[in-house]
Parts: C-alpha cells; sequence; structure tokens
C-alpha cells in the first residue's frame, strides 16, 4: 500500500524530467501531434544539433563556463580561510560574524538587483562578465563558507596541535593536515558555488546584453520568442541540466545539511 | 610489563593537555590577529558587494532616480514620497496581499506534502525509497529556468501533455486548448504547482533526514498504549522534528516571497499586472518603468518582510546550538 504511494511520489515528481528528455529525442511531428508520444520510439539527435546551432549558444556556454570557474576558484579559497577563522579561532566578534554570514543569505537578489545596477552602470561593469563574477561571489560566499566551516569542525583540531608538537610550524600544520583532509569540503562547496553560478538567471539577465550573455539568459530569450520550437528547447534544457545534475547526485546529502545547518544529529 | 603500561596511560594523559595548553597559548601571544586577517577577505567582499548595495538600496529608496540620474550622477532627495506613493496606490496592496497569499499557500502546500511523503518513505520497500530519492535529486538540480521552460512545455496550449491527459485519461471534461493563463487563478494553480514541486526535494530529505531519527520503539510504544497513526505523529514525531520543521518552514518562506523567475519566465517576460507578485512589481517599476527609486521602495517592503522571517529562522539556528 504504501508502496503504491511512493511510487505516485516518483511518477509525479520526475515526470516533468522525464518529459525533458524523452522530448528532446522526438521527430517534430511526434512533438506537435495531439496525441502524446510517451516513449520516443524513432529517437533523433536533429533536436540537439538545432539546439546547438542556435546564435549565441557556444558564446553563451563559453560566458557560463568561464563565469563558473572565475566563482569557484576564488569563493572556495576566500570562504576556506573564512571558515577556518570561525571554526578554529575564538575571537572577538566570531559570533557576529557567523550572524552575519547568515543573514546575508537571506536577501533576496531581487532586492539587490536595483541598486547593483546602478552601481555597475556607474561604472560601466554592465555588459562585463567581470561585474557579474563579482556579485556572484559575493553571493556563493555566505553559503560557502558555512558549508567549509561544517568540514573544517569535523576534522580534530588535535591532529594540528599533534603535527605542531612534532616540530611542525603553525602553517606547516595548516597545509600539510588541515587542507589535505577538508579536500572532500572543497570538492563539494566548489560544486555547490558552479551549480549556483550557473543556474543564476536574474543577475545575468539584467546585467548582460546579448553577446555576453550566459546560458540560462540563452534558454530563457528562446523560450520568450514566440512559435515555440518545443523540440529544439528541451533538447537545450537537457543540454543544460546535464552537468549539473550529474554533479548534484555527487554532493545533495552535503547540500540539506549546510542549510539545516545540523539540525538532525546522528 | 603490566606496570609500564599503567604509568604510560596515566601519563600520557596528563602530559598532553599541558603541551596543548603552552602551545595554545604561544599561540594566542603570537597571533591574536590570524583569526581577523583569515576572515577578513570574505567580510570584505560581503560588505562591499552585498552590503554597499544594501546600503544604496536604503538611500535610492528615498531618491527620485530614472535613467537620467544614471546619465547625469544627480541624485534629487525625496524624502519619504517613494514611499507615499506606493502606500496610496491600491495596486501596491493588491500585490502585497496577492504575494502573502501565494506565500502562505505554497508553503503550506509544501510543509504539508513535503512532511507526508517523508512519513511515507518510513513505509516503503528500500527499493521504492531509492527511486523516490532519485527523483527528487534529479528535480532539485533541475535549474529554475530549464523547470519553467518544462512547465511552459507541459501545459502547451496545442499539444502539452497535461491538457491531453485531463482530456482523454482522467476525464475531468474538455481541456483540448486549454488556455492556463487566460484567468490568473488557473494560471497561479500552475505556477504554485511549479513552485511546490522545485520546492519538494529539499524539503522532503531534510525531514526525512529527521523522522528517521525516531526510534522505532519509541513509536511502537506509543501504538502498543493505543495512540492512534495521527496521535503517534502529533506527540511522538512532531515535537522531534520540530526544529527542522521550523527552519524549513522559515526558509520556504524566504524563499517563496521572492519567487520571481517562475512567474516571469512563465510569462515570457511580459506578466500582465494581475500576475504581479512583490518582486516582480519591484522589478518592473525599476527596469520597465524606470522609476529605480519607487521600485527600491518596494524592494525595502520586501527586505523587511524577510527579515521578519530570518529573524526565526537564525532562532532557531542559535537554539539549537548551530551558531556558538
Amino acid at each position: 500500500m504504501a508502496n503504491i504511494g511512493g511510487l505516485a511520489v516518483f511518477i509525479v515528481m520526475i515526470f516533468p524530467v522525464y518529459w525533458m528528455v524523452a522530448t528532446a529525442f522526438k521527430s517534430g511531428s511526434a512533438i506537435a501531434s495531439v496525441r502524446p508520444t510517451w516513449f520516443p520510439t524513432h529517437a533523433t539527435l536533429a533536436n540537439f544539433k538545432d539546439a546547438m546551432t542556435r546564435p549565441f549558444f557556444w558564446s553563451s556556454v563559453r560566458n557560463s563556463v568561464v563565469v563558473v570557474v572565475a566563482t569557484v576558484s576564488v569563493s572556495t579559497v576566500v570562504a576556506f580561510l573564512a571558515a577556518v577563522a570561525i571554526a578554529r579561532f575564538k575571537f572577538y566578534g566570531r559570533k557576529a560574524i557567523m550572524v552575519l554570514i547568515v543573514l546575508v543569505q537571506m536577501i533576496p537578489l531581487v532586492a539587490l538587483i536595483i541598486p547593483m545596477y546602478v552601481l555597475l552602470a556607474r561604472l560601466h561593469l554592465t555588459d562585463n562578465l567581470l561585474g557579474l563574477i563579482l556579485t556572484y561571489f559575493a553571493f556563493v560566499l555566505p553559503y560557502t563558507v558555512w558549508m567549509l566551516r561544517g568540514f573544517v569542525l569535523g576534522i580534530p583540531p588535535e591532529l594540528e596541535e599533534a603535527a605542531m608538537v612534532d616540530g611542525c610550524s603553525r602553517l606547516g600544520a595548516f597545509f600539510r593536515i588541515l587542507v589535505p583532509l577538508v579536500a572532500p569540503g572543497f570538492v563539494a562547496t566548489s560544486i555547490y558555488a558552479a551549480i549556483q553560478a550557473w543556474n543564476e538567471y536574474i543577475l545575468a539577465y539584467v546585467l548582460l546584453k546579448q553577446n555576453h550573455e550566459t546560458i540560462t539568459v540563452w534558454l530563457a530569450s528562446l523560450t520568450t520568442l514566440r512559435g515555440t520550437a518545443w523540440g529544439t528547447l528541451m533538447a537545450g534544457s537537457t543540454l543544460i541540466a546535464l552537468p549539473i545534475v550529474a554533479f548534484f547526485l555527487a554532493i545533495q546529502h552535503r547540500v540539506a545539511d549546510g542549510l539545516t545547518a545540523g539540525a538532525v544529529k546522528g | 610489563m603490566s606496570t609500564a603500561g599503567t604509568q604510560g596511560q596515566l601519563l600520557a594523559p596528563r602530559r598532553s593537555p599541558e603541551v596543548r595548553r603552552r602551545a595554545s597559548r604561544a599561540r594566542s601571544a603570537r597571533s591574536r590577529s590570524v583569526p581577523y586577517l583569515l576572515a577578513a577577505p570574505a567580510i570584505i567582499v560581503i560588505a562591499a558587494v552585498l552590503g554597499y548595495p544594501l546600503y544604496r538600496l536604503v538611500a535610492l529608496s528615498f531618491q527620485h532616480y530614472s535613467l537620467a540620474e544614471i546619465i547625469s550622477h544627480k541624485t534629487t532627495w525625496l524624502g519619504i514620497r517613494n514611499y507615499q506613493t506606493i502606500f496610496t496606490d491600491s495596486q501596491f496592496w493588491t500585490i502585497l496581499q496577492r504575494t502573502a497569499e501565494f506565500t502562505a499557500f505554497n508553503v503550506g502546500a509544501t510543509i504539508v506534502l513535503g512532511t507526508a511523503i517523508a512519513m511515507l518513505l518510513r513505509n516503503v520497500s528500500g527499493w521504492v525509497r531509492l527511486m523516490v530519492n532519485i527523483a527528487m535529486v534529479f528535480v532539485w538540480a533541475t535549474p529554475v529556468v530549464v523547470a519553467v521552460t518544462i512547465w511552459q512545455w507541459l501545459i502547451d496550449q496545442q499539444s502539452g501533455v497535461l491538457n491531453y491527459v485531463l482530456t482523454h485519461v482522467v476525464r475531468a471534461g474538455n481541456f483540448e486548448r486549454h488556455d492556463w493563463f487566460a484567468s490568473p487563478l488557473s494560471g497561479f494553480a500552475i505556477i504554485s504547482a511549479l513552485v511546490i514541486w522545485g520546492a519538494l526535494p529539499f524539503v522532503v530529505i531534510t525531514l526525512y533526514a529527521g523522522v528517521s531519527q525516531v526510534p522505532r520503539e519509541l513509536e511502537e510504544a506509543a501504538r502498543v498504549d493505543g495512540a492512534t497513526s495521527c496521535g503517534v505523529f502529533r506527540h511522538v514525531i512532531y515535537p522531534i522534528i520540530k526544529p527542522l520543521v521550523l527552519i524549513v518552514t522559515s526558509l520556504s518562506v524566504i524563499w517563496d516571497f521572492g519567487v520571481f523567475n517562475q512567474v516571469y519566465i512563465m510569462l515570457n517576460a511580459r506578466p500582465t499586472s494581475s500576475y504581479y507578485l512583490m518582486s516582480i512589481y519591484s522589478y518592473q517599476e525599476s527596469f520597465g518603468v524606470g522609476q529605480y527609486g519607487r521600485g527600491a521602495a518596494i524592494a525595502m517592503v520586501i527586505v523587511v518582510f524577510l527579515i521578519v522571517a530570518a529573524f526565526f529562522y537564525i532562532r532557531q539556528l542559535l537554539r539549537i546550538g548551530e551558531i556558538k
């Protein structure tokens, strides 16, 4: 009985995703017919070919990759330093910094987009990937600090102290003990930051012009054209979602843990 | 052999805290500034890229600011006139009420469904649980822009699968060529379904983690004492997962109150005013009409609402000892 309920949940949740992939492989006539084709029996790659040859597809992929790589590499390093500070040291203002970090995650993008646009317009940084990278950097930072803090807390400080007793310098213990042990945390955190930067829409939409658009803006602009080519759109969507789903499978439980901040203690 | 062993064991714990204390004393003397230096880059970036715009948002909301001011770099202070304008505009109150209702409905539905599914997952076979989990992760990972595009396709007037299923499979009536966005009520029903569908994975995975912490014996004991399923949930399970439910609820309020993409992209970047939520309203006043000052005042209302929700979230984090 419960299993039937579980399967119903499974079908309702997965169906839209399945429908995207299935449609992407269907021929134009199968897509346009009123009677849906539940399984694409005559699979075709034409939709993927069409999506990839649409104007700005490759340039937007390139822009997204540049933005993601820059955001991830800078934010992981800066976040790690801050995470070590709040996880390893007792200092005045530590609690205030932690509250600040949680609080700034709550500020909605929509509210900040107006002053950000005005500021970047004045600095002539609109329509410039650098401006976008800077804003993404700040937006992923609070959560990445929080996530890495969890990883640093998971490593007993005794390990570093033991290394220092054995004659290692503080910096040496940091690089030889802490950094290698937190490595899985770096992977999870960078993937999280990459997902955020890859998926973001409004800022990229407002701050960039067409020849600098990112992949989500490209997809949305394809959607807003009337007379929608659903096959092409679903193929494009599949291409955009694919890397993210793959990455996400790897780190999913870490993200949930980070957001609820260990409210479940096993 | 035994003496040496005992001695070693006795000596070790006595010596090691001493060494530790000495090491830490030396450390704190040399480098009290280290944590500040480590945290500084992050704090500076947050202050410059989030804090300063937030300050500018407050300032803008008291200014007359349009495209002309962006170019001329001039500012005209208006005092509270932007707020007077929006508060006396009946459209503002309609949209605020609509956003509140939208948030309340979606958060309520997400939490109720999420809890129900989490409870359901306790009683299903392992392979069903795995399948549901995989579905949840796929939905969670789907970028919002992609999700909106998929749903547009699902409800497409011409060959969308939803109209077909309603007409020919469920036989709920004739939905051929039905336009879901013809009336805002059915339009918002679709948008809510999309938002709830997208929000469920996080809620289910989190609450299931909580629910699976509840010892089976506790539940069985309650049943033996004659508790109904409803009673077991209310008196045994809910008290244990309550902190999680509070956190998930406040996060959902924060996310749903700020919903933008699901409406804006769904309506092809041209939402009519009957589909405005606070976020869309603020965006349109700024980037559509070019009244950045007034848009900022509307955004300020959003921020104030979210601060209230964030307060509950942070208080809960402090209470469970996560921030200490």
